[in-house]
């Protein structure tokens, strides 16, 4: 029954050696004539969540480009790697991605712990680095484009909102990481511009799933508004825990991240009815570009397709806005590229006319706030146009100073 | 002002509840067969699952408690028949062979049934205490640990089996000698700890997202209360984990979990330091 | 256990290595390089290791900890603009005196090795909660913000800036002969331990402690020595570490990370520190491999080995392999 340790040796050599042979052999034959371009995204791990919808957005993106021609006359060859939710893979795939593969752009990354994996590696190797996340704000890289909304667009509009809307009080609670500190951080500011007062506010490590304390704590402080900005698998049971002591009459919960997981799908609609939250995407945004993206997404992904996520929306935005770029670049040249994507870019996405601003390498979105309804989706209740990314574009421009590769922390 | 004292207690209960569920498989293990099974999380894990498929196939949370230490005791037997048996008498070499097991498990279980976080609602609903409202689970599950620690102490103290499991645990010489197989006493008891694993771990899966990844939360504070315990299993278990669960609740309600976390384990440390055979040692005055 | 004198076969061995170093950039692409060298770096981990279990039996579960505050240490001098010559010094430092602490508590309280193990594991968990908790912007040492989850980045490479001469930054293949150079050195260092007096004690009280006491060698500081110099290692190691990828996160304390350091040494066969390289190598290149497959298989295939090897091969490859080669030249 036991193996001999003469034949345990024997299968060993046998199977490095095979291991050898099929990395030679698995070796991918690039066509030549065509532009590899890579992707980072989370398929597996806590993180899929995020990540499953945006891998998707990222093929329809590819394959909608290729099929306008593809780029300076050539077709795009999309080269995807899986984060599996672990920054250090993050880290080797982005290597990967620039030096071996050498694509001619790099778009991925979805926690901000993520992005700052990747971006060393993109500035020691030189590599054009698009994120398509909403994220905390503050990143100033010559070599990298943040298209997701920063905490000026969606909490600067959000909190004045809630606090006129429901009550001055306000409870924090937030993810215990970079993003949720410095998003709480910016709650602070808006509440004290909006006249509201500050309750509490807790930060939740990301794999904590007891919620027993701070509902208890939440009971005592009775706050008009509870503002989320919970991340990840694990603190869906926050809202599982929160209807289930009964608070959901007693205090609104407003969020700057629920649903970009598909959380009003996890949880049952007496659970997640009525909170509220703000994005510049919805799939119920009616507008015609938006009506045609959903048709053809749905026939790409058939019908009963569980949802398209904000962040979907957003790396579509990327891609094309890079895309643009180097048309209008006529050339993958990094630097010409870069100057065409500072030359004040527009595009007409689903959720409405964006532009890509020059000096801080971000997006300026509209946005709206809605409700979750009792179809796992969403009701929209209000717009904002035009919303700026002030927070990043008052500490940042590359336009005059081109030479950096930092992430600006805002000092309260 | 009582309301908020009877709310706390209440909360403290249940930390140390949580621990004595979560280390009570272990305990026995190690006590009587000296092995550390760094797979205990897993095996938690696993009775989490039960429920959840019990609940998706339409059988209900309760028949998945009912059903987890079934399950799980199973595996726990293949287990001892496959792996631990070869490693009696070898602490490190089980504690690594169980640590392979475990992500093996992990990783085995992400591939099977998906590595998304899923759920069960919290049943049972809410009580209110003055004006603040306690979820009754959590006063069900101080219950059910109450009820595995007298169930446990009942069946190693009043059945034969216990008496015969005790005897081979002091001179497993003289139980062979009695005509008493120990290979098999080890396997039953393996099985045992194994099948409270999965009790534990069912009974906690309606308070958390239920991910492959689960146990490793688990086992950290598991093998922290068991070590820190020592060899005797209930003095020493429960004394551990009443210690480490009323300074980890107590700490994280003045601060932040975390500090609560990080108070439990520089406790457990300064415990082994003073007491390197755990609280058991210094109940029996072994040194 | 490789013979505990140096032979001419050894010194021909480490020859053909410095050898093998130097060569290599000029044979494979830029992408190799760097990939090597992140290989490298893990087989000085795994020496880190080897020299505290293998030699002296002492086995820790933490070297991941030792690894990450050496990873810490230089980001915080490096972003402090300390040199990153003496950035590297000062991971080193960290690491053996961090280990050194955690030894002397162990060693001089004459607690088991199942304490030392608890111990470092529980060290180890410890110092992933808190600096997974460091989130908040003003958790800094100087300059350096420390990042929680997020981690440091923007981490200074190593170069050589030797006080009075211009500063040379190294481009990859630096680094790697930096590295490869290092490790080189290491193991010599290393073996030479073994092969003197201070090594055959070690090895004594490896087998015998009790009785290496009896004959009057107090176990107690040796111990304690090998146990800081591992850590010391496994200080340079995460050094380097950072370095290489201009980022570290608290990830490095994560328990994968200190099974894997075991797993490395496990498989390779302990107490010749040629098979800790040898797992090292071996098991990353699985890894590697699989990962593009996906975590899940990797962790699957881990888990599979370690198992494995605990009940099959419990001394690992090297030593099964010497077997086997002196079983079939003896005929």
């Amino acid at each position: 029954m036991l193996i001999s340790r003469r034949d345990a040796i024997r299968g060993s050599v046998a199977a490095g050696v095979g291991i050898a042979a099929s990395t030679l052999v698995g070796r991918q034959a690039a066509a030549e004539n065509d532009t590899p371009v890579g992707s980072i995204l989370d398929a597996t791990g806590a993180i899929n969540i995020y990540g499953l919808p945006m891998i998707d957005a990222t093929r329809f993106a590819v394959d909608s480009i290729n099929e306008g021609g593809g780029v300076l006359g050539r077709k795009l060859r999309l080269i995807e790697s899986d984060g599996q939710s672990n920054n250090q893979v993050y880290a080797q795939n982005a290597l990967k991605l620039i030096l071996d593969d050498k694509v001619a752009a790099l778009m991925g990354g979805i926690t901000s712990a993520s992005r700052e994996a990747v971006r060393p590696v993109v500035d020691k190797y030189s590599a054009l680095y698009f994120y398509n996340e909403q994220y905390e704000g503050g990143v100033c890289d010559k070599l990298v484009f943040c298209t997701g909304v920063t905490p000026a667009q969606q909490l600067g509009v959000l909190v004045p909102w809630a606090a006129k809307q429901y009550g001055k009080k306000v409870y924090t609670l937030a993810a215990d990481y970079n993003y949720g500190h410095i998003s709480a951080d910016w709650v602070k500011v808006y509440l004290k511009q909006a006249g509201g007062e500050l309750a509490g506010e807790e930060f939740i490590p990301l794999d904590v799933v007891n919620f027993d304390s701070v509902i208890q704590r939440l009971q005592a402080t009775k706050p008009d508004v509870v503002m989320s900005l919970l991340v990840g698998g694990n603190h869906i049971a926050f809202y599982r825990q929160f209807a289930a002591a009964g608070l959901k009459g007693k205090m609104q919960i407003v969020s700057a991240t629920f649903g970009l997981g598909n959380e009003q799908v996890v949880l049952k609609p007496e659970e997640a009815e009525g909170i509220v939250v703000i994005y510049p995407y919805f799939q119920e945004l009616d507008n015609p570009a938006n009506k045609k993206w959903v048709a053809a997404w749905h026939k790409r992904y058939g019908e009963k397709y569980t949802y398209i996520t904000d962040s979907a929306c957003t790396v579509w935005n990327g891609w094309h806005l890079w895309a643009m770029a180097v048309n209008k670049a006529k050339s993958l040249d990094r630097g010409k590229v870069i100057a065409a994507l500072e030359s004040g870019l527009t595009f007409d996405s689903p959720e409405g006319t964006i532009k890509l601003d020059p000096k801080s390498h971000h997006v300026v979105h509209s946005v709206h706030l809605a409700k979750v309804n009792d179809k796992n989706g969403f009701t929209i209740m209000q717009s904002v146009a035009n919303i700026e990314p002030a927070d990043t574009m008052k500490v940042c421009d590359l336009v005059a100073h081109p030479n950096q590769h930092k992430q600006y922390t805002p000092k309260f | 002002m009582m309301e908020h004292l009877a709310v706390n207690l209440i909360g403290v209960a249940f930390a140390i509840a949580s621990l004595v569920l979560l280390s009570l498989g272990l305990a026995i293990v190690y006590g009587m067969m000296r092995v550390i099974n760094l797979a205990q999380g897993e095996f938690m894990m696993l009775g989490a699952y039960t429920v959840i498929l019990s609940s998706t196939y339409g059988l209900g949370l309760w028949a998945g408690i009912a059903l987890a230490p079934v399950v799980v005791g199973a595996i726990g037997l293949i287990v001892e028949r496959c792996i631990i048996r070869f490693l009696y008498r070898r602490l490190l070499d089980t504690m690594l062979a169980t640590w392979g097991l475990s992500i093996g498990l992990i990783a085995a279980v992400s591939l099977i049934l998906g590595p998304t976080t899923e759920g069960v609602a919290t049943p049972l609903g809410h009580f209110a205490v003055g004006s603040y409202e306690v979820a009754t689970y959590n006063v069900f599950v101080i219950a059910a640990a109450a009820a595995c620690v007298v169930m446990t102490w009942c069946l190693f103290n009043f059945t034969k089996f216990g008496l015969v499991a005790r005897g081979t645990m002091q001179n497993a010489d003289m139980v062979a000698a009695l005509g008493i197989h120990p290979p098999t006493i080890y396997m039953m008891t393996f099985g045992f700890g194994s099948a409270l694993a999965g009790l534990a771990g069912a009974i906690m899966a309606p308070l958390t997202g239920v991910v492959p990844t689960l146990g490793l939360a688990f086992i950290a504070k598991a093998f922290i209360t068991v070590t820190a315990g020592g060899a005797a299993i209930f003095v020493g278990t429960l004394g551990a984990a009443t210690l480490l669960g009323a300074i980890d609740s107590a700490v994280a309600f003045v601060s932040t979990p975390i500090y609560g976390q990080v108070a439990m384990l520089a406790c457990a440390l300064v415990l082994l330091r003073i007491a390197p055979q755990g609280i058991s040692g210094l109940w029996h005055r072994r040194g | 256990m490789a013979p505990a004198r140096v032979s001419r076969i050894e010194l021909a061995i480490w020859g053909a290595a410095v050898i093998a170093v130097a060569c290599l950039p000029l044979l494979v692409s830029t992408y190799s390089v760097v990939q090597i060298t992140v290989f490298l770096i893990f087989c000085v981990l795994a020496v880190s290791l080897d020299l505290a279990w293998g030699l002296a039996g002492l086995l820790s579960f933490g070297q991941a900890a030792f690894f990450g505050i050496g990873g810490y240490a230089y980001a915080i001098a490096g972003i402090n603009d300390v040199t990153t010559l003496g950035s590297l010094v000062a991971a080193v430092a960290a690491g053996g005196i961090v280990s050194g602490g955690l030894g002397y508590v162990a060693f001089y309280g004459r607690v088991s090795t199942m304490f030392l193990a608890v111990m470092t594991l529980t060290v180890t968990l410890i110092l992933l909660q808190v600096m997974g908790s460091t989130a908040d912007p003003s958790y800094r040492i100087g300059e350096a913000v420390l990042g929680g989850y997020n981690g440091m980045t923007n981490i200074p490479s190593l170069g050589l800036d030797v006080p009075l001469f211009e500063p040379v930054t190294l481009g990859p293949e630096g680094f790697f002969w930096m590295v490869g150079g290092l490790l080189i050195g290491i193991v010599i260092l290393g073996r030479l331990l073994m092969a003197a007096p201070f090594g055959r004690v070690l090895a004594a009280i490896r087998e015998n402690e009790q009785r290496a006491e009896q004959l009057g060698y107090d176990a107690r500081w040796r111990k304690l020595a090998i146990f800081s110099l591992s850590g010391a290692v496994a200080g340079l190691a995460g050094a380097l570490f950072a370095s290489w990828g201009s980022f570290i996160n608290p990830e490095v304390f994560s328990l994968s990370q200190s099974a894997q350091v075991v797993i490395w040494v496990l498989v390779g066969g302990r107490g010749s520190l040629y098979g800790a390289v040898l797992g090292a190598l071996l098991v990353q290149a699985l890894t590697q491999y699989l990962g593009s497959m996906g975590t899940a298989y990797t962790t699957l295939a881990l888990g599979a080995l370690l198992v494995n090897f605990v009940l099959l091969l419990r001394e690992g490859l090297l030593p099964a392999i010497f077997r086997l080669v002196s079983r079939s030249a003896s005929g």
